[in-house]
């Protein structure tokens, strides 16, 4: 479904703020795979679903959806097959414009606008439906204006438009971070019970282990701009908290020692 | 009661000006400049064509083109040679004076002896309710289909452009495109009102558009603030009827004996107490809380 090649991005070269953020990732996701990113600060995660997504353009390697090469597609051109939940709220919805108008741009993702009015009478009672299983009391609000909305609802609102028109690849980035335990649990379950739906195939950045264990048949750990590991199926199920940290020490460890051989 | 209808009228015909204004300041959240020179650019265009003896209609529709070009120069600066959108409105709007000017061959041009669209409809009316009516149904016209638009899945993208470009383009629409579009349809609107205003005062002059951006501020902030901001519908309402309150306010002001040079320097002041009205409540409310 998505295949990565050899992928490398440095921001400001050249400059004394230059900075390696990915370095020579390759990735494959099969349809239907669910894979967890984890990875510290700065390893490189969200830099690697921004040049997914096209928000800007990679140094060098290759990124084809089901065999279409995107690598030299604009962000808005790859929407066709993206859906994205940002970890900011405030980034995935209109905030002055009505739940309604939000979803019927979210519903038309990847087409060229035309001039037929944007919702429909039919359209609003699929709205009203789909806000109904979100179980958040939306589905009285279509007129209401997306930015009165709590963090929470707001995700799980661009949840619902990421997916909406179903895309072949759904990237989430640490969509729950922003939010309260609870309601982070809340939206982390309407994601699971979306992608089980539609069988989506999800890349989903957490800082939070045990949600990397639980969810998802694989799971990938970035550090320093690389993918360290890539485990998946029975082997995943496996997985522990320890032996992430465990192998993250080995990988960590030795990367490390090698950089301060090459300084030296 | 003249000066009532007169009013009314002025502010019918300005009301182009605000909506366009609105279009840029509110929807897409830029401070489009261009608008100092869209204006008189509609008004050289249509005065030049009445004066050849074109007919009103087709002298509106080619200040309404020209108006749409300057806004897309100003769009294509800003978004494809990454020129602020500020500075790009500047420089359209200066090179837009020299554009009037050879349009119209002179600094002023009266349209005294020529039929206006004032003077082209069988209403029957004198001229001050002429104004009024012709001014109120164009205006009726432009809003319904500005509603209309902007309802629409393009219209609604381009709201969505100014509020949100990270959402709209994660939607996979060119926030470039939507944007030298809405500068497009605010342009056309401004120049709209300058072929009206120019009709009215009888004569297009090139220093006309001096203070527009000011006076469209003015118009929106007021509308706003007395008629809400409800719903899109709601501000187009409240931004026209900002508009007509912005000309009362005027000539109160000048019936109380305010000197009318002073009335730049007067319309600047009301729109910096406006703008940063949020800050002082702000303040406002801190200070109260501090006392307590
Ligand atoms: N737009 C940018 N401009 C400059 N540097 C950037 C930009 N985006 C990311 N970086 C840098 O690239 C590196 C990787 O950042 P990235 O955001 O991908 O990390 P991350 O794994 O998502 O971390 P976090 O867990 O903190 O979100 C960091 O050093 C970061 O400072
Ligand atoms: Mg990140």
């Amino acid at each position: 479904m998505l295949d990565i090649k050899d992928i490398s991005k440095t921001f400001h070269p050249g400059t004394i703020t230059e900075k390696l953020a990915l370095s020579h990732v390759s990735l494959h996701l099969a349809p239907g795979d669910f894979v967890t990113v984890i990875g510290g600060n700065g390893a490189g995660k969200s830099t690697l679903m921004n040049v997914i997504a096209g928000t800007y353009p990679v140094d060098e390697g290759t990124i084809s959806i089901k065999g279409t090469d995107i690598t030299k597609w604009s962000e808005p051109r790859r929407a066709k097959f993206i859906g994205r939940v940002f970890q900011d709220p405030m980034m995935g919805t209109a905030a002055n414009m009505m739940i309604e108008e939000n979803l019927a741009i979210a519903k038309r993702r990847g087409k060229t606008p035309t001039l037929r009015w944007s919702s429909s009478e039919k359209d609003r009672r699929e709205y009203r439906e789909l806000l109904a299983n979100l179980k958040l009391g939306l589905e009285d609000r279509l007129e209401s204006k997306a930015g009165l909305l709590s963090g929470g609802q707001r995700q799980a609102l661009t949840l619902l438009m990421a997916t909406l028109a179903k895309p072949k690849l759904l990237l989430l980035d640490e969509h729950t971070a922003a939010l309260d335990p609870k309601t982070a649990e809340k939206v982390l379950a309407l994601t699971e019970e979306v992608i089980e739906k539609q069988k989506l195939t999800t890349l989903m950045i957490t800082h939070n282990m045990r949600d990397a264990l639980r969810l998802g048949n694989r799971l990938i750990m970035m550090y320093g701009g690389k993918i360290l590991f890539d485990i998946s199926g029975e082997e995943k199920k496996r997985l522990q908290i320890k032996d992430l940290l465990e192998m993250f020490e080995k990988a960590a460890g030795s990367e490390l020692a090698s950089d301060s051989l090459l300084l030296s | 009661m003249d000066l009532i209808i007169s009013t009314v009228s002025q502010g019918l015909l300005w009301a182009l000006l605000a909506i366009g204004v609105y279009l840029t300041f509110r929807v897409l959240d830029i401070a489009d400049l261009t608008v100092e020179g869209s204006f008189p650019l509609g008004a050289a265009t249509a005065a030049t064509l009445l004066t050849s003896g074109a007919s009103p209609f087709v002298a509106i529709a080619a200040a309404c083109i020209a108006g749409m070009l300057s806004g897309v120069v100003t769009g294509l600066l800003t978004t494809k040679l990454k020129i602020p959108a500020l500075l790009a409105g500047i420089l359209t709007m200066i090179a837009l004076y020299s554009v009037n000017l050879r349009i119209m061959g002179k600094a002023n041009l009266p349209l005294l002896s020529t039929d206006t669209i004032f003077t082209v409809l069988p209403l029957g009316l004198d001229k001050g309710m002429t104004v009024l009516v012709v001014g109120l149904l164009i205006v009726l016209i432009v809003a319904v289909l500005n509603y209309w638009f902007f309802g629409t899945e393009l219209g609604a993208a381009i709201r969505a452009t100014g509020d949100n470009p990270h959402m709209i383009r994660a939607n996979g629409i060119n926030t470039d495109i939507m944007i030298v579009l809405g500068l497009l349809l605010s342009n056309g609107l401004v120049a709209i009102s300058g072929a009206l205003v120019a009709q009215s005062n009888g004569f297009a002059d090139v220093g006309m558009g001096v203070g527009t951006i000011v006076i469209g501020l003015a118009s929106v902030i007021i509308g706003e603030v007395l008629f809400g901001t409800r719903s899109f519908k709601n501000c187009l309402i409240s931004v026209i009827l900002g508009s007509i309150v912005y000309r009362a306010v005027i000539a109160v002001v000048l019936q109380l004996g305010m000197p009318p040079n002073d009335l730049k320097l007067f319309t600047a002041i009301l729109v910096a107490i406006a703008l940063s009205m949020p800050l002082i409540q702000a303040k406002w409310n801190n200070l109260k809380r501090g006392m307590r």
